[in-house]
């Protein structure tokens, strides 16, 4: 019994949901394909960290339609991506262009990765070349240590 | 020395990570700050048989405050707003995004009405063309129609008396 509301309730909850989700009608289906590609990569400014195609706020709703009618005005992704960069900023955009204010963002962790493997070899090399002689005072006083060791059991 | 690295290499990590704790990610620096003032022509909320845009402050330095009656933080900055609204010079252009204009004309009976003129965004569709996401909004525009500053969230006293009017006095100080 349990089971079966609990069954019933999630049902309802997902119904709820899809009953949010806009009826949007696409004759082609590669500009479905389009559209669920640009909605998932414009940033809903809302709710920062959800992408427009995942977002209920009024705003992403809003820019779902615009990226709608725009497909359908037979607009490219380029001018879609562009109209959005024109208004919200490059903020919008999950995957930032590559240019010279986002050069670090995109080229950083390369150049750290590079960085760091350079010093890890320096250190293993520097490790390598510690085999340094050691003076004979050294080995005498580590002789010693080791016969006061093994008198004692 | 050795052992210094790391913790210069700590601190600077401290120094980074605070100054980002401290940044508002609310705050996106808006692409139309320094570009030309999107045009319209809406609706007047007092008077819906007049229609009224940018192109009618040509010449002239004016902020656009982006409103609505359903939005918590508006009520918040209403009464700075009032009280700038008491400098006879301000152009303050009120724009009701996403409202129901009834009861945006309801919330100016209400709470006093600070515009020079409102405008109603039923739709929203001009608030998208300015980059509107968070209301209030304000914008401060130039006398070429250009928009030299943007604020997101209520306006204080002190964005007022430190940031907005100094910069209004110096864009009323630039030529046409």
């Amino acid at each position: 019994m349990r089971i079966t509301i609990a069954v019933v309730m999630m049902l309802a909850c997902v119904m709820n949901v899809s009953a949010k989700v806009e009826m949007l009608s696409f004759t082609v289906p590669e500009n479905e394909a389009r559209y669920k590609k640009l909605t998932a990569e414009l940033r809903c400014m809302v709710c920062q960290n959800q992408n427009i195609a995942s977002s209920n706020a009024d705003l992403a709703k809003d820019l779902r339609q615009q990226v709608y009618t725009h497909i359908k005005k037979g607009q490219s992704d380029e001018e879609i991506i562009a109209f959005m960069v024109a208004r919200y900023g490059e903020f919008v955009l999950y995957r930032p262009r590559l240019n010279a204010r986002t050069a670090l963002l995109w080229l950083g962790p390369f150049v750290l990765l590079v960085g760091g493997m350079f010093l890890m070899i320096r250190l293993m090399r520097r490790t390598r070349d510690g085999d340094a002689p050691i003076s004979e005072g050294s080995m005498n006083r580590a002789r010693d240590l080791l016969k006061k060791n093994s008198k004692t059991p | 020395m050795r052992h210094l690295i790391p913790l210069i290499i700590f601190a600077v990590l401290v120094v980074f990570l605070g100054v980002g704790l401290n940044l508002n990610p609310r705050e996106v620096p808006s692409p139309l700050v320094g570009r030309p003032a999107p045009q319209f022509h809406l609706k007047e909320l007092h008077h819906p048989d007049r229609l009224f845009g940018p192109a009618d402050l040509k010449g002239k330095v004016w902020i656009l405050n982006v409103w609505a009656s359903w939005c918590a933080a508006c009520r918040t900055e209403h009464p700075i707003l009032n009280a700038w609204s008491r400098n006879p010079d301000l152009i303050l252009i009120g724009l009701n995004y996403k409202d129901n204009p009834v009861d945006g004309l309801r919330w100016l009976q209400a709470l006093g009405d600070p515009y020079t003129r409102s405008v109603v965004d039923n739709n929203g569709r001009v608030g998208l063309d300015w980059g509107v996401y968070g209301v209030p909004e304000s914008f401060v525009v130039d006398k070429k129609g250009i928009i030299r500053h943007k604020t997101i969230g209520p306006v204080s006293m002190d964005d007022v008396k430190t940031v907005l009017m100094p910069l209004i006095v110096q864009l009323e100080g630039e030529s046409v």
